[in-house]
């Protein structure tokens, strides 16, 4: 199944009511399975004459407790990024896919992941966080998608699928697992009408009183701590006796890890540790995997965003060297051999 | 005691904000007595913008959801699409639904929303303190046409109406104004009008209101109503620009 097509079933199977899109390559398999599906099984297909109209229309849907969910690409997810943050402002969650192309600008239609200080530090204004799930397969596109709805709707914030144009456009045996979505109790804040049963639901993000608005955000923040302990996911291949730990996330990783199976073959200790979310970023697993290594590296589809989170966490008690390739050039094998020898050949 | 007048149920027993003079008190009064009459508070959900009226979810009973600036059509979509059978209604003014927001407003016409917009149209915006909007009217002192509009500068008006008219999915195009008794009357007509379409799912209902803003236009509430009848309402004609029922005719 195609990738993109994949975050589509999976979305549906975990409940997915609503999907609110606008067109833009490389994810529009996407939103053309939602417009053959949805429309006919109950559910909410519409093509919004914008992406800033697609959030908010995610944005009404969801205030109303249902789960709703759009997809872009990067351009795109800048247009997003308004509705974003209204959404983390009034604990509405959601999910929003990112199948990121090159940039800035108009960039490209090629792989990227020159996205990542926008998804996990800037989507949109004010203080506040997104869940950002980072697919590796079409496999975990499917098994995050459900775990970003389920995770969402606990915590009461927007979640992102941080994927790319590789991964949304690669085909890849997947299975659908059985789906039980979490069912969460929404109706304290969802605006379904009161039915002359309660007092009536506000979904905001306006407290026009500083003390009111720091109390607000601070409780937000008091869930994110929540998140933090508890929400994050990462991949360690290999680490145990690395010498050389490779950082590297989403399709990215899928070259890393050839390329760490060849350096093994050459006699080099190399390992690969592997976020599977971003925000909140696996710090503890990152410190595990980087235990016995004397030098990491960090690759990317960029010019070097994540590499600054894994310097943080580590509190850049080891070298941390970067390699990348971006505008939506892939990184091959070879090229990161090369790197993670050059590097093992350093004297310590 | 008889009771012979009280707020409207829909209507919250809070103070409001709005300046002394401002109409909005009226349109929220005409809206809660529509809600009320039509016994459909619990099964409305509002949605208000970024404006003069953004604490409207305060004032209003049934649930409320504060839009972003201009999205609050794209955000009633998404809570009639998945809500068909409650009753969903945007409350806009004039730089919302006509300046950041003239896409959503007019796909929500395209693709004949069923939803009512209540469009507040005082030709200037007022919670930031008295600049252009897109309707203020050739001519108009604000603090961003300091020597008037000069259309050859900023361009011209946006009639919204009559622009709203032209689209397939508009069911209710109508321009009204609370200036007078007789006005008042007729804007509730009309706002009974916009709901009982969105009842019968015939699409989008628009009803916009003239409106005074005394703050920002610099005169007494009174001299308000005046200029609203000598400047607005000649350039903004009072009338029913479509209706599809069978009283209006699809004109």
């Amino acid at each position: 199944m195609k990738g993109n097509e994949a975050l589509a079933e999976a979305a549906i199977r975990a409940g997915c009511k609503c999907f609110f899109g606008y067109p833009i390559t490389p994810q529009t398999e996407l939103a053309a399975y939602m417009a053959k599906r949805m429309n006919k099984e109950g559910g909410v297909f519409l093509q919004a004459e914008s992406e800033i109209a697609a959030i908010n229309m995610v944005l009404g849907a969801a205030s109303t407790g249902v789960r709703a969910m759009t997809s872009s690409s990067s351009p795109g997810i800048s247009l997003k990024s308004e509705g974003i943050s209204y959404m983390a402002g009034s604990d509405v969650p959601a999910v929003i896919i990112n199948v990121q192309r090159g940039g800035p600008g108009l960039g490209g239609i090629q792989p990227s992941q020159a996205d990542y200080w926008q998804a996990t530090k800037a989507n949109g204004h004010g203080d506040f966080q997104l869940l950002v799930y980072a697919p590796c397969s079409v496999q975990e596109m499917v098994d995050m998608v459900v775990k970003a709805f389920d995770t969402a709707d606990k915590y009461r914030v927007p979640a992102m699928i941080l994927a790319d144009g590789l991964l949304g456009q690669m085909m890849e045996p997947v299975s659908f697992p059985e789906i039980n979505p979490n069912a969460v109790d929404k109706s304290s804040w969802a605006t379904t009408g009161h039915g002359n049963k309660r007092a009536h639901n506000i979904v905001n993000s306006l407290y026009i009183n500083a003390t009111d608005l720091e109390d607000v955000v601070r409780e937000r923040y008091e869930r994110y701590a929540k998140i933090e302990a508890n929400e994050t996911d990462a991949e360690l291949y290999q680490t145990e006796d690395a010498d050389v730990l490779v950082c590297a996330y989403g399709a990215t990783a899928r070259v890393v890890k050839s390329a760490v199976n060849a350096a093994r073959a050459e006699g080099i200790k190399a390992g690969m540790f592997r976020p599977k979310t971003l925000w909140p970023f696996p710090k503890k697993e990152l410190n595990e995997a980087a235990k016995n290594a004397s030098k990491l590296l960090c690759v990317e589809m960029s010019m070097g965003q994540m590499v600054d989170d894994i310097k943080l966490a580590i509190n850049c008690s080891k070298p941390v060297s970067f390699f990348g390739r971006t505008g939506g050039v892939i990184p091959t094998p070879a090229e990161v051999l090369s790197e993670i020898k050059t590097l093992a050949a350093q004297a310590e | 005691m008889a009771i012979v007048f009280e707020k409207p149920h829909a209507l919250c027993d809070v103070p409001m904000h709005y300046c002394p003079g401002c109409t909005h008190g009226i349109v929220h009064r005409l809206l809660c007595e529509v809600i009320d009459e039509m016994g459909i508070e619990g099964d409305t959900i509002g949605v208000c913008p970024v404006g003069c009226s953004v604490f409207a979810y305060n004032y209003f009973n049934c649930d409320m959801i504060e839009a972003p600036h201009g999205r609050a059509p794209a955000v009633a979509t998404g809570v009639k699409r998945s809500n068909p059978d409650k009753f969903v209604f945007t409350y806009q003014g004039d730089g919302d639904l006509a300046a950041i927001g003239t896409a959503e407003t007019v796909h929500v016409g395209a693709r004949g929303e069923n939803i009512v917009v209540i469009f507040i149209n005082n030709t200037i915006y007022g919670m930031t303190g008295g600049q252009m909007a897109p309707t203020t009217i050739p001519g108009q002192v604000t603090q961003t046409t300091p020597f008037g509009r000069d259309t050859a500068l900023a361009g011209h008006p946006i009639r919204v109406c009559e622009m709203m008219a032209t689209l397939s999915g508009t069911a209710l195009a109508q321009r009204v104004a609370v200036d007078t008794v007789p006005h008042i009357r007729e804007t509730k007509k009309a706002i009974r009008k916009a709901f009982e379409n969105q009842k019968e799912k015939r699409g989008l209902s628009i009803v916009e209101i003239l409106s005074t803003c005394p703050t920002n236009w610099g005169l007494s509430p009174l001299d308000a109503i005046k200029r609203l009848q000598d400047e607005c309402i000649p350039y903004y004609p009072l009338g029913v620009y479509k209706d599809v029922t069978a009283e209006g005719g699809d004109k």
